[in-house]
């Protein structure tokens, strides 16, 4: 089926451009199945029998619930800070500018556990800033869902910035010069202007921006611990599920997989709709 | 310019990655003239069998011993998908059963050694813990391991056994996570074994509680029946039972079995 589509839209490129080159699609192909493949022993090893049972147990939907709520709260954080961060960095010109942008994607590199343990070195109990918190407020970071929601955001706000600053810098500068020249004052400018225009990016980078907190494993379960209901998200729940019930861990994987693309799917449809 | 110096960068990376993939059992150990064991240890065995592997290393000065060290039913897993490991050394009696079951050790596993938990409480002991009963204080911010690693198993068996009922504020994947937070004093006490607060020792203090002997871990060790290198193996795994692995394990805070 697939295959038979695929040759007629490749005849009817043949007569425009020509065939498409094997050097790239052979890759192209590996690459695919490369993907696609372990999602399809996923499915293949499921225990569809038993699903049904197990999709009830209500430590799974806690861990469902915790990790929708603190990955849509984390996103909401990244573009609160994120979006004025992509700004200055797309917009605002001064030294360093350069080291700053390298700055914000490190977490991007850091292999999420040590970021956790990073943030367990500032905010911790005994941290640079936690040991205030503390002392001054009463508040803990560490083992609580705000603790998920922090560890969420700082591995995920770099997709946020990066994606928003390519789109701020794909935008055309005049139009927020023209409307300067009319008299409207930078905040105006940027709100009424540069967002609407960079809105397609600030879209995809708040998905992107979800879907990687909502997968994120590293830097909760160090920074935040794993407790059932508290800070035991999906991925945490499907790594201790694989120590002694795989079969238990394939069906989180399964749940979180068809979670996202769901809602991947809806908001492709709804706003993205990229020609 | 950049951008194709950069394309090719990426693509030399990527083969260098898939070279490094299909790292085959003839492949690294004929990376020079030596062969090499791979030796599956649990997360508490770190210390002592590096120690061990390079002991052994000096007595084989042909053979390179690689570990991966990590949780036991992790690595268990690791083992019947089909790792290419030569010795398996798990923390509880239940882990290795997962791999004999499944009809890949070779011949029956030996207990090596015997670990049992101690509380782990933070330099100065910041929430004056002192016997098992002070984990249920409610104002303790207690970790121990989840209950399906063998370490969350004892403290389950060991808080049960004096009849306490303590609230962790966390689960943590492994005894080195427990050590962690106890360590950068996120927690006021953890149950870890006596031997992870021997090696932390200096940063937290271990408290003994006569309970631990209800729950005391073996720990067995065997040869694997897919083993690459299968004579290595066994003579890795009379090395661990010698009278110098015993010395260094018994040196790490290990009782004998």
């Amino acid at each position: 089926m697939t295959v038979l589509r695929g040759r007629r839209t490749q005849r009817s490129a043949d007569r425009t451009r020509g065939r498409p080159p094997l050097v790239l699609m052979l890759p192209a192909l590996v690459g695919l199945a490369f993907l696609v493949l372990p999602l399809a022993g996923l499915l293949w090893r499921a225990p569809w029998s038993t699903l049904g049972t197990r999709l009830g147990e209500p430590q799974m939907l806690e861990a469902l619930k915790l990790s929708l709520v603190s990955a849509t709260i984390a996103t909401g954080l990244c573009l609160l800070f994120g979006v004025p961060l992509a700004w200055m960095l797309a917009r605002a010109p001064f030294r360093g500018v350069r080291l700053v942008r390298a700055l914000v994607t490190v977490p991007l590199v850091l292999p999420p556990v040590v970021g956790g343990v990073a943030l367990l070195l500032v905010l911790g109990r005994r941290g640079l800033v936690g040991e205030w918190l503390d002392r001054a407020f009463g508040i803990t970071l560490p083992f609580t869902t705000s603790g998920v929601v922090l560890a969420e955001t700082f591995v995920a706000m770099p997709f946020l910035v990066i994606s928003v600053e390519g789109a701020l810098r794909a935008a055309d500068a005049r139009y927020e010069e023209a409307a300067a020249t009319l008299g409207a004052g930078r905040w105006t400018v940027f709100r009424r202007v540069t967002l609407p225009m960079a809105a397609p990016g600030v879209l995809a980078g708040a998905v992107l921006c979800w879907s990687r907190a909502l997968g994120e494993f590293g830097a909760t379960i160090t920074f935040a611990g794993n407790f059932p209901g508290r800070t035991q998200t999906m991925p945490l729940a499907v790594y201790l599920a694989l120590e002694t019930d795989p079969q238990a861990a394939i069906v989180l994987s399964l749940v979180l997989l068809a979670v996202s693309v769901a809602v991947l799917a809806t908001l492709r449809a709804r706003w993205t709709a990229t020609p | 310019m950049f951008q194709r110096s950069s394309a090719a960068a990426l693509a030399a990376l990527s083969l260098v990655a898939l070279a490094g993939c299909g790292d085959t059992k003839d492949k690294s150990s004929s990376g020079g003239s030596g062969k090499t064991v791979t030796v599956f240890a649990a997360a508490s065995l770190t210390e002592t069998f590096t120690k061990l592997g390079k002991d052994f290393e000096g007595s084989h000065p042909e053979v390179k011993v690689r570990f991966s060290f990590g949780g036991s039913s992790t690595l268990a897993q690791q083992i019947t998908q089909g790792a290419p490991a030569d010795v398996f050394a798990a923390a509880s009696g239940t882990t290795m059963k997962t791999v004999t079951d499944a009809g890949d050790a070779s011949g029956q596993p030996t207990v090596f050694a015997k670990n049992r938990l101690v509380i782990a409480v933070p330099k100065g002991d910041p929430g004056k813990v002192h016997a098992l009963a002070d984990l249920a204080g409610a104002k303790l911010k207690v970790v121990l391991c989840a209950e399906q690693v063998p370490c969350g198993a004892a403290a389950k068996k060991a808080l049960a056994a004096a009849n306490l009922k303590v609230k962790p504020v966390s689960q943590e994947q492994d005894v080195k996570a427990v050590l962690t937070k106890v360590r950068l004093g996120e927690a006021d006490a953890g149950l870890v074994y006596r031997t992870d607060t021997r090696a932390a020792a200096g940063q937290v203090e271990g408290i003994e509680f006569p309970e631990s002997a209800k729950a005391i871990n073996d720990y067995p060790i065997a040869a694997l029946s897919k083993a690459p290198q299968p004579a290595l193996a066994k003579e890795f795994v009379q090395f661990v039972l010698s009278q110098q692995g015993k010395a260094a394990l018994g040196a790490a805070g290990f009782e004998a079995p």
